[in-house]
């Protein structure tokens, strides 16, 4: 009970925080809800017992990218709010597009799960309270492929970067 | 009940006026430490050798006129103190202060909490503080502090790199993420981890000065170039909540250090059993006196020297300390590998 209250309530603020993200007219205020978002996003983390991705949702999301973004929006300076595109039936359409893709995608997971539930994710394992050394043998071990794969794209994205900034190398 | 709400909620109104006291005395101790560097007598009228210095202060600023400039974005501009304080003091909660005291016969363990994740929470705790300044600087809608904001902004995420990188070599030395157990790793190895990580403490110092904005890397805040920098509209209360943050990140960096480098409240030479006599010193007394000697430090070095140019600063922050700290976890990743064979 008082876990499925706490549950739901970090959830009413995520969904708050992120529908004030979309509607606010400043890309300051904007960018700000996105932090606290991302602060509830890690309480939720935290309170399922995962506090290593709690910290990590905080340093990497809320510290690190989005405070990027505060800096592009700062040096760009919008004192106006976006225009709306001049298409407004083009704009329409390519809504109608993105939603109905999103409706198929929630449609097709609800399906998968009635059709085999439980089928299609490894038997979770049973989790320490303790779990930021569990969370790197697992990194290193079972998932190794996916991590390096990662820190691969993470790479060309950083030398991608450089080559745009300074063409003249 | 006692335990879980009680006991942790007096332990974190003693941590939070022991520290905002100490900030109080450490702005005077700053002054009197340039006074004397600058053969000056520092602050002497308000009592004793000037020792009620802070409460005027703290009285003067309690007192003078709150301005919020017209073209300011009003509710970020009231927000951006408050973001820079309270990070600063959420961070303390992982501090260890001292051993485990028994008061009453009940074993008391003289922290708030001890996180499995506790160093990783710090590094989380701090990377949120940096949008307080940059906010403060662009809610303020004026040329200086806007300029003082990035700096500030890009000296942080800058230097953040490096000050992380320096914790993983230490949590590679102590094999724990935890405060607590990062101290109890330096009693059974018998060693400060200054003496393992020398090369860490040296960049940990570096960047710590930078991380809470301190001479020789003061730009954000540079007088000569930027008036006052992202602080420049604020004024009374807000403006000494920016002051109280500088000074709490202080006390903070301080007291990481002194946990992760140079034993917390261990007594010097625990191993050693001739020196038994250190025992009769409270956990926390050492934990206080090496706090404090790193903090003079910090005011040693502002009165000792001048301000580094900003490619200079970054220069140094990306070029020599982020390399080194990345060639300092390879090496004592290895030195690690090679020992447990």
């Amino acid at each position: 009970m008082g876990q499925a209250l706490a549950f739901y309530t970090l959830a009413a603020f995520i969904l708050g925080f992120g529908v004030l993200v979309i509607t606010a007219r400043n890309t300051v205020h904007s960018i700000m809800f996105l932090v606290a978002d991302f602060l509830f996003i890690a309480a939720l983390y935290a309170f399922q017992g995962a506090p290593f991705v709690a910290v990590i949702q905080v340093v990497v999301y809320a510290g690190g990218i989005v405070v990027l973004y505060l800096f592009v929006v700062m040096l760009v300076d919008l004192k106006r709010p976006p225009e709306a595109h001049q298409d407004r039936r083009r704009r329409g359409r390519l809504g109608m597009v993105v939603s109905l893709v999103v409706l198929a995608e929630l449609v097709a997971i609800a399906a998968y799960k009635y059709v085999s539930p439980g089928a299609g994710l490894p038997a979770a394992r049973p989790l320490e309270p303790d779990n930021v050394a569990q969370v790197g043998m697992l990194l290193y071990t079972d998932y190794l492929v996916p991590f390096e794969l990662a820190s691969m794209l993470l790479l060309v994205a950083m030398v991608g970067a450089i080559v745009l900034a300074r063409r003249e190398l | 009940m006692i335990d879980l709400l009680v006991i942790p909620l007096i332990k974190i109104v003693i941590v939070l006026t022991g520290v905002l006291i100490t900030v109080m005395y450490l702005v005077l101790l700053e002054r009197k430490v340039q006074a004397w560097v600058q053969t000056r007598l520092g602050p002497m009228r308000v009592g004793p050798h000037g020792v009620l210095q802070p409460v005027a202060d703290v009285l003067k600023l309690f007192v003078k006129e709150d301005i919020t400039p017209v073209r300011a974005d009003k509710s970020v501009f009231m927000l951006a103190p408050i973001i820079v304080l309270v990070p600063a003091l959420v961070a303390l909660a992982v501090i260890p202060f001292g051993d485990t005291v028994s008061i009453f016969g009940k074993p008391v363990p003289l922290y708030i909490a001890d996180l499995n994740i506790g160093l990783l929470y710090v590094v989380a705790v701090a990377s949120i503080g940096v949008y307080g300044i940059i906010l403060a600087g662009w809610s303020s809608n004026s040329k200086y502090p806007l300029l003082g904001g990035l700096r500030s902004s890009a000296q942080l995420i800058s230097y953040e790199l490096a000050v992380t990188l320096t914790f993983v070599s230490v949590v590679l030395a102590s094999g724990s993420l935890s405060m607590v157990d990062i101290i109890t790793a330096q009693k059974t190895n018998g060693v400060w981890f200054a003496f393992v990580q020398p090369v860490a403490l040296f960049i940990y110092t570096v960047a710590a000065l930078a991380e809470t904005n301190r001479a020789p890397f003061d730009l954000p805040e540079a007088e000569q170039e930027l008036v006052a920098g992202f602080h420049t509209e604020y004024s009374g209360m807000r403006f000494a909540l920016f002051f109280l943050a500088e000074y709490a990140n202080m006390i903070v960096v301080s007291a990481i250090a002194t946990t992760l480098f140079f034993g917390g409240w261990l007594r010097p030479f625990p191993n050693v059993t001739m020196l038994w006599f250190l025992d009769y010193v409270p956990s926390w007394m050492w934990f206080v006196v090496k706090t404090f000697l790193v903090l003079y430090l910090f005011l040693w070095i502002r009165a000792t020297l001048p301000r580094y140019r900003y490619d200079q600063l970054m220069r140094i922050g990306w070029k020599l300390l982020i390399p080194l700290a990345i060639a300092n976890i390879i090496v004592t990743a290895a030195v690690k590998v090679a020992l447990s064979y």
